[in-house]
């Protein structure tokens, strides 16, 4: 099987198995026990938040541990949103962002609040001086991702930064579930006041995400109960997950350095081979190595159905996305490419390649060769149709 | 070019022959606190300390470096060639550089180098023209200018500074002997601590534990306090005296109204022997006059009673809010609101007596052997030796 739907979920790593299961088998206390054995399972968790902490260069204080990269977006905007209502009521996001984002600033949109959602350019990237020009004194809160899931385009998130920092009214969030491992995150250094993470996308356990929390910033919690997470979210910690996120963290920084020039090599390879072989292939996004993700590759082949790709391709036992994972049951053209200015042609023959530490050179040999084979034969299918 | 930062120190240049211990009691924290960062050398010339960079980020050393006492000012350098030319440069990026822009400005040149061809006059109108003619929304003010920067040309370099920050101020810790602390968890000790390391007092400090009546959190508690402190005053040696067996006696042999005022005797008389063997020659809390009903004056005489160690209560012209307020800059706050049950708070009585008698303490003190409890306490105390973090090497799992 050749696994390229890193972006969708990464395979486990299994020294992170190996720490959650021991940690299940071990540490099983409750962390706000008052007992010794409670207090282990508290230690883990001040450990484990430690070293994620440096991994960042923030202050431990500052993390929040979530169910995930969906709940740490929640809790971001909603939480900035109720708890500073009275700042005012205006939300600035982009057309591009993840559902987990979008579908928010909607609730939010039905509940009264005014939500500007920015165009990017056919990159896919939001341009700063649009944020700037959106900015008004009712704003409070900026959500910007940091790299698109779809597409692998980076947005300018430190400028970005720079700009809502003027406005002391308004929050930045950043929606990093993508980036973390791949890119460097500097939350502090860039001005970014909220950043979602989530262990599963580099090869941590699922349900379990973290929100980063700059020290200062007040939210209204999603969860309230025992005061859990310095109140920021209620219930007893998963801390077998937080273990195994922060043992993923650390082997993903750790394997940053080499990963990143590998995929970009068999990035580069694989379009070489592509657009050789391949008419009207199309690639999306930004696939520079300063402006994309480097794990990222999107393709277009116009007059397919991402759908049908995904499933021929699987015929060869090669697994990649139509688009992102959650919203790939729907019909119509992802909104991320369409936003980039894309045909709807284009925008729905899109598919999503993308590699994790568990690539291998053999896995990328492979995905050529399938798309090589399955691409001109199901080209020449539509066109019998078509005829 | 290069980085460089200058240390001011003010109070010391004024101790006459004790000058120059204490300078080298300062370099010796100063290195201690940046041994994490490797290839920084710490440096005395002419008079004055440097500490070069080579390599390491500024702001991180600077952030370090304002947790040291014995600095009173930190002044980023930049060090080049004396050549006009390369001054320049260098002062008109330093200038260009500063976070904010500074509006007016003045050059304070110092020719230390007479082979140098221009003398300091003339330096200042060459700099300064050469920065007004190349930088946009500045002028010159020599009476009041946000930046003054300061040239000095030697002749192995010249040096340039512009900002300066303010240090902690204080005196150099180990240069004026050595303190017992006695630490409940509370927010009082640690702001007490703060303020005896500033004066120069290195630390050890005493907490008394009641097992079970108090948790292993509330000695975690003490412990994390105590390592917050290692930032400002190096090691310390932690002393883990158990308490709960006199604790116990006093429950069951003293009216409750005293039982305060008699542990806090206890305490006292354990922490002097503590003291004395570990070289302290004076007992420190965080006691402030008059704010809890243990802390009144008639509280103190007797208390201090059973001892002629000096005690120093560095808090006692503080206000609860002034308190609170450096504990929370010296982040201890956040630690210290923990709501853990301490020794003091576990047997709390419902009135205790607000103006004890001494005679009436010693009365009462008569129903205890008060000499084989304070023996068996020192003799169980546990000693934990707390550095300032600057490895993992300690971290109970080995997961990560």
């Amino acid at each position: 099987m050749v696994y390229l739907d890193n972006s969708a979920t990464t395979r486990p790593d299994p020294e992170v198995i190996r720490v959650v299961a021991d940690v299940m088998e071990n540490v099983y206390g409750n962390p706000s026990s008052l007992h010794g054995w409670g207090g282990k399972a508290e230690r883990l968790l001040k450990q484990a938040r430690e070293v994620t902490a440096r991994l960042l260069g923030v202050s431990p204080g500052s993390l929040v541990f979530t169910s995930g990269g969906t709940e740490a977006n929640n809790m971001a905007i909603k939480g900035v949103a109720f708890q500073h209502r009275n700042r005012g009521r205006h939300l600035i996001t982009t057309q591009v962002e993840h559902a987990a984002v979008l579908e928010v600033c909607r609730q939010l949109e039905l509940m009264g609040w005014k939500v500007t959602r920015l165009p990017v350019d056919e990159s896919g990237r939001v341009r700063p001086q649009d944020v700037e020009a959106a900015m008004t004194e009712e704003t409070v809160l900026v959500s910007v991702m940091h790299t698109n899931n779809e597409v692998g385009t980076i947005q300018p998130i430190p400028e970005i930064g720079r700009i809502v920092s003027q406005y002391p009214k308004a929050f930045f969030h950043v929606d990093a579930v993508q980036a973390f491992g791949k890119c460097e995150l500097r939350p502090r250094e860039w001005g970014v006041d909220l950043m979602s993470l989530s262990a599963h996308k580099f090869h941590g356990p699922k349900g379990v995400g973290s929100l980063y929390v700059r020290k200062g910033v007040t939210l209204s919690p999603l969860l309230t109960g025992g005061g859990q997470e310095e109140g920021f979210r209620s219930g007893t910690q998963n801390v077998p997950g937080i273990a195994g996120f922060a043992k993923a963290a650390i082997l993903a920084e750790e394997r940053r350095g080499e990963a990143v020039p590998r995929w970009l090599r068999w990035k580069e390879e694989m379009i070489e081979a592509l657009t050789s072989s391949v008419d009207d292939l199309k690639i999306n996004g930004d696939q520079s190595a300063e402006g994309g993700a480097p794990h990222i590759l999107s393709l277009s082949f116009p007059g397919l159905k991402s759908e049908v790709i995904v499933h021929a391709l699987e015929e060869k036992g090669v697994y990649v996305s139509s688009k992102s994972a959650c919203s790939s049951k729907g019909e119509k053209p992802s909104y991320v490419l369409k936003a980039m200015g894309l045909s709807d042609e284009v925008a729905l023959g899109a598919v999503r390649i993308s590699m994790g530490w568990t690539t291998t050179q053999e896995d990328i040999c492979q995905c050529i060769k399938a798309l090589t084979e399955v691409i001109p034969r199901l080209k020449h299918v539509m066109k019998g149709v078509s005829k | 070019m290069s980085g460089l930062i200058l240390i001011r120190y003010g109070e010391l240049a004024l101790k006459g022959k004790n000058r120059v211990q204490f300078e080298n009691q300062l370099i010796r924290n100063i290195r201690e606190k940046l041994s994490s960062f490797s290839g920084i050398k710490v440096k005395k010339t002419f008079g004055r300390v440097f500490v070069e960079l080579n390599g390491q980020p500024m702001n991180p050393v600077v952030e370090e470096l304002t947790e040291v006492f014995g600095v009173v000012g930190i002044s980023p350098a930049t060090e080049v060639e004396s050549d006009l030319d390369q001054i320049r440069a260098a002062a008109l990026e330093l200038v260009q550089r500063l976070e904010p822009r500074p509006r007016t400005f003045k050059v304070i040149a110092k020719r230390a180098w007479k082979g140098f061809p221009h003398s300091s006059q003339e330096i200042n109108h060459l700099l300064g023209s050469y920065i007004l003619k190349n930088s946009e929304g500045i002028r010159v003010d020599v009476h009041q200018p946000e930046l003054a920067l300061r040239v000095e040309v030697r002749r192995e370099g010249t040096y340039l500074y512009g900002r300066d920050i303010t240090g902690p101020g204080g005196l150099p810790v180990g240069s004026s002997g050595r303190v017992m602390l006695m630490l409940s968890g509370g927010i009082d000790s640690p702001v007490a601590a703060y303020y005896v390391l500033k004066r120069g007092a290195a630390l050890e400090a005493v907490h008394f534990h009641s097992y079970p009546f108090t948790s292993e959190r509330a000695r975690q508690k003490v412990e994390d306090l105590g390592q917050v402190l290692t930032r400002y005053g190096g090691e310390i040696r932690l002393h883990v005296v158990p308490f709960t067996e006199i604790q116990t006696q006093i429950r069951e042999k003293c009216p409750s109204p005293y039982m305060i005022t008699i542990m806090r005797r206890f305490m006292v008389r354990i922490s002097e022997e503590l003291a004395r063997r570990n070289g302290a020659l004076a007992l420190v809390t965080g006691e402030s006059l008059g704010q809890v009903a243990s802390q009144t004056l008639e509280s103190m005489n007797a208390i201090n009673d059973v001892t002629r160690m000096p005690i120093l209560r560095p808090l006692v012209g503080m206000d609860k809010q002034e308190i609170m307020t450096v504990s929370r800059r010296i982040g201890t706050y956040d630690i210290s609101i923990l709501p853990y049950e301490d020794c003091c708070t576990v047997f709390q009585p419902k009135s205790p007596v607000t103006r004890p008698a001494v005679d009436r303490s010693r009365e009462l003190e008569a129903q205890l052997d008060v000499e084989t409890l304070v023996r068996d306490a020192v003799e169980a105390t546990e000693c934990v030796t707390l550095k300032r973090e600057t490895t993992k090497d300690k971290e109970e799992f080995s997961y990560f």
